[in-house]
């Protein structure tokens, strides 16, 4: 039997639920907010916002990032832009059009409260950050610039050159600073989580080691909001930051929080090709340049000639010719898969003939080169550093790259995961992107958690706890977690084996991309899930740490990370295998149609499938929320 | 194709801790792709520091955008190396060729401590920013964003200060280890702005007097320009300058009226 997962969604036509939740959310006095204590892990987009915007209620908040600054949160590397709804183009945008297009772009398996609950709360974003300083593009009368993504048919996406996820981070570190200077709230800085502390069921804090020192302590809490970002790095070769893991919410699903969907992950299509085996990781080229830039291949894998000399009849610009509608602007599974198709039917461009090209050369010649270096001058400029060639004159080389995780922890309408006082916000959780993100959403979706949703549904949940005493970090739970937490690392530190945790880490990120990457299959999952055992196996057996735990060791950090992708690589390839249809980023080769399309299929699949924990990602549990539409008509994604 | 380099003899720092004296160390890298990364080449020195059972070298990183700011080391004597505007991440063994010798270091200054081989404490900036670097503005309280025109050359300016990374090259590169550089590009952004004008004075004042506890002074040497991977013009030390001695004029005047 499986455990029914209620997602507390308000009742009510879906635009009126989010203000009558917030008319009748439980409020907590303002003398007695400084009464609970909060703990925010993470201090990116949803985890500054929130720490931030709690704080300035009144809130006693802890934060804890693993970063020596907040600032360095990998939020900051996002290019492209915002979405929000703010019609300000006049191109006839509005929240239900966000809305819609953000569950169509997911591929209609997310939340309608949820999405549409964003959609809402977008147009606030940009208010905010605005008022923050955040310097976005502007017209020359001075008003904000917009321009369109992929799977927009309006121009709805806010930008700030393509820096404006490091724009939107500062903007909210800058609160986050603030409220630091204040006190109120107290940063913990090269501090990362190790596990998580639940007394009685309920969250009641976290245990953490302090990076410098290697120190395991205890802190306890009303409530703890995990924003801990995504866990793509299980692929090895991403976009992500070196440090980005899944160990936070790992740790917090090992603790009875449910893992759910693990297997939509997000291939971004327009990444720079891997050059060579030491390659550590990938670099994204923001999707905006295919706004300007048009994607094609040669219609010969033989072709030999210059770029220059290949004329237009031997080229095959096939996002325009599959998908004219959208032409270079379609979705980023669709653009991926396509581009994957012809890279291995030898069409592939560069000397590992492993990508395709995005080409510049009409744009130039319609707008000038002025025009284009304004749009996109810093890409460029960092896109000559990595591949060594100048892209004003020869065409990018781009290719699918592991990006963005829709999966993530399950989360009710309040954010709350399934053990009470425990939230996920932003990447960590899987709330609002369906099977697949939209370009843009990410740095909306996090904003929203952190500054508009959690201070409203985290309220709800401390009032009634007033003047209730909460577990101090001496109670057996807080004590036996931070044994486990010191065994853990001592264990890593004595296998004495002949390994790297970064060899390790390859290798198991091999296994997850060739059978749980771009596309898969039942044979390759079922052989994923028998060697990912055996290595992890290896793992424990064969690592070598060296150096001490006293003092600050990355290699023994990354053993911890490492081990934790192990066990979600399990539980992304068990959660692919059983997901037997295809749907947004999770595409299984026996389930399309005739086009080579996603084939979903509505009748049995249409849900969440939320992981219980059980011991063993091996034996984890399949629970299913039912995604109900009533609002959008279950359609088939079509882009053409 | 790529091209692969031989018998780079790389001289690094190591100190186990704040309180190790530290000393350099002298590694040979047999052969490495020019296609590589700066650091990647550092990752596959640690592999092999680790097969042979020592401990790796410590160096921060993060994105290898060059976005975060998390990456730092003196390269031969340089601030993020000889590519200019350039961050160690994004820096490609291309600019180096066989048999090069390589001096690299940790950013030296004292308001950086060292906490092991090449990582330094830089939450002296944080520091910075928490005295005075934020427009405050409540959440939800906010106007429409279009309620304020803002001309473009000015949101522009604003932007190119913005670009900061707070990678701390500019105290680095400094002769003096001031970080007049990071300071004021944090004013110029903020005090550009309509939004920021409410807090200008204050923001310029405090930000600065927090600087002077942990950094040396600017004697317009200009290194910081040079060094800066995002090339923050040093025209932002002059703007802050300007500003910080109004605030002390304009603070003076407000006093005299209560």
């Amino acid at each position: 039997m499986s455990t029914q997962l209620n997602s507390k969604i308000p009742a009510g036509p879906l635009g009126d639920k989010w203000s009558s939740y917030k008319e009748d959310v439980k409020l907590v006095n303002p003398n007695n907010k400084r009464k609970f204590k909060v703990i925010v892990v993470g201090t990116g987009l949803a985890g500054a916002s929130a720490a931030a915007t709690l704080a300035e209620l009144g809130y006693q908040v802890d934060a804890f990032t693993f970063h020596d600054s907040p600032r360095r949160a990998h939020s900051i590397a996002a290019q492209g832009g915002i979405n929000a709804a703010k019609n300000y183009q006049g191109d006839g945008d509005s929240v239900h059009r966000l809305f819609y297009d953000t569950i169509k772009g997911g591929d209609f398996r997310s939340r309608e409260a949820n999405v549409h609950r964003l959609a809402e709360v977008s147009v606030n974003i940009i208010d905010q950050m605005v008022a923050q300083g955040v310097p976005f593009a502007r017209e020359y009368g001075g008003l904000l610039d917009n321009r369109s993504f992929g799977g927009a048919q309006v121009s709805r996406t806010f930008y700030a050159r393509g820096q404006t996820g490091q724009q939107l981070l500062l903007g909210a570190y800058q609160q986050l600073a603030r409220q630091i200077g204040l006190g109120g709230v107290r940063l913990f800085n090269r501090t990362e989580l190790v596990d998580v502390v639940t007394v009685e069921g309920r969250a009641a804090g976290i245990v953490v080691r302090d990076l410098m020192t290697g120190e395991v302590t205890s802190h306890a809490a009303h409530a703890v909001v995990m924003a801990t970002g995504g866990y793509g790095n299980a692929f090895f070769l991403s976009t992500n930051a070196m440090s980005c893991n899944v160990t936070a919410a790992w740790r917090a699903h090992r603790k009875g929080a449910y893992f759910a969907n693990p297997c939509y992950t997000q291939i971004h299509p327009t990444c720079i090709p891997q050059s060579d085996e030491f390659q550590s990781k990938l670099t994204l080229m923001s999707e905006s340049l295919r706004n300007d830039g048009r994607v094609w291949v040669p219609k010969s894998p033989d072709e030999s000639r210059r770029v220059a000399d290949i004329p237009e009849e031997d080229r095959d610009y096939y996002l325009e010719r599959l998908y004219p509608s959208f032409g270079n602007l379609a979705p980023r599974d669709i653009s991926s898969r396509a581009a994957k198709r012809l890279v291995d039917k030898g069409q592939g461009v560069g000397p590992l003939k492993n990508g395709v090209y995005l080409d510049f050369a009409d744009a130039i010649a319609r707008l000038g080169k002025d025009v284009v270096q304004e749009r996109y001058g810093n890409l460029f400029e960092m896109y000559e550093r990595i591949a060594g060639e100048n892209p004003y004159d020869m065409p990018m080389r781009i290719y699918p790259a592991s990006h963005y995780t829709m999966g993530g922890l399950w989360v009710d309408y309040e954010l709350m995961t399934s053990i009470p006082g425990l939230y996920a916000a932003g990447e960590a959780n899987f709330s609002d992107h369906g099977a697949n993100r939209l370009g843009a959403s990410a740095l909306m979706q996090g904003l929203s958690d952190g500054y508009f949703v959690l201070p409203y549904t985290i309220g709800n949940y401390l009032a009634p706890m007033l003047n209730k005493a909460i577990p101090s970090v001496d109670h057996p739970e807080f004590k036996a977690a931070e044994l486990a937490a010191r065994e853990r690392f001592n264990g890593y530190l004595n296998i004495g084996g002949t390994r790297s945790p970064d060899w390790f880490h390859r290798e198991v990120g091999k296994i997850i991309w060739d059978y749980c990457g771009m596309e898969r299959t039942e044979q390759g999952l079922e052989k994923a899930l028998s060697e990912l055992p055996a290595l992890y196996d290896e793992f424990k057996k064969d690592l070598r740490v060296t150096g001490s735990g006293e003092s600050l060791n990355q290699t023994l950090e990354k053993a911890g990370r490492v081990d934790d992708f192990f066990q979600l690589g399990m539980l992304m390839c068990r959660d692919a295998l059983e997901r037997q249809e295809s749907c947004g980023g999770h595409f299984r080769s026996e389930y399309q149609t005739e086009e080579g399309e996603a084939l979903r299929d509505d009748d049995k699949f249409c849900h969440v499938a939320a992981w219980e924990w059980s011991g063993d990602p091996m034996t984890a549990k399949r629970n299913v929320e039912e995604l109900e539409f009533e609002n959008v008509h279950l359609a088939t994604r079509s882009y053409k | 194709m790529s091209n692969h380099l031989k018998d780079i003899i790389l001289k690094i720092w190591r100190q186990n801790g704040p309180k190790d004296s530290g000393h350099f160390e002298t590694y040979k890298v047999d052969e490495i792709s020019d296609e590589a990364s700066f650091l990647e080449m550092l990752d596959y020195l640690n592999e092999q520091l680790i097969t042979d059972g020592k401990e790796a070298i410590v160096f921060d990183h993060d994105c290898r955008e060059g976005i975060c700011g998390t990456c730092s080391l003196m390269i031969n004597g340089q601030a993020h190396g000889p590519e200019r505007s350039t961050a160690t991440c994004q820096l490609h063994m291309r600019k180096f060729s066989s048999g090069a010798e390589i001096v690299i270091e940790p950013w030296r200054a004292a308001a950086f401590p060292i906490i092991k081989d090449l990582m330094v404490d830089r939450s002296a900036f944080d520091r910075i920013i928490e005295s005075g670097g934020f427009i405050t503005s409540v959440t939800g309280g906010a106007p429409d964003a279009n309620l304020i025109p803002i001309p473009k050359p000015v949101a522009d300016s604003a932007m190119d200060s913005a670009a900061c990374i707070g990678c701390g090259a500019c105290v680095a590169a400094c002769p003096n280890g001031a970080a007049n550089l990071f300071t004021s590009a944090k004013i110029a952004h903020l005090n550009l702005l309509p939004q920021g004008q409410a807090e200008r004075y204050k923001r310029a004042e405090s930000m600065i007097e927090k600087m002077d506890e942990y950094f040396g002074s600017c004697t317009n040497h200009g290194e910081c320009e040079a060094a800066c991977p995002k090339e923050i013009s040093i025209d932002v030390i002059a703007l802050a300058n300007a500003d910080y001695r109004k605030a002390k004029l304009k603070n003076r005047k407000f006093i005299s009226r209560i």
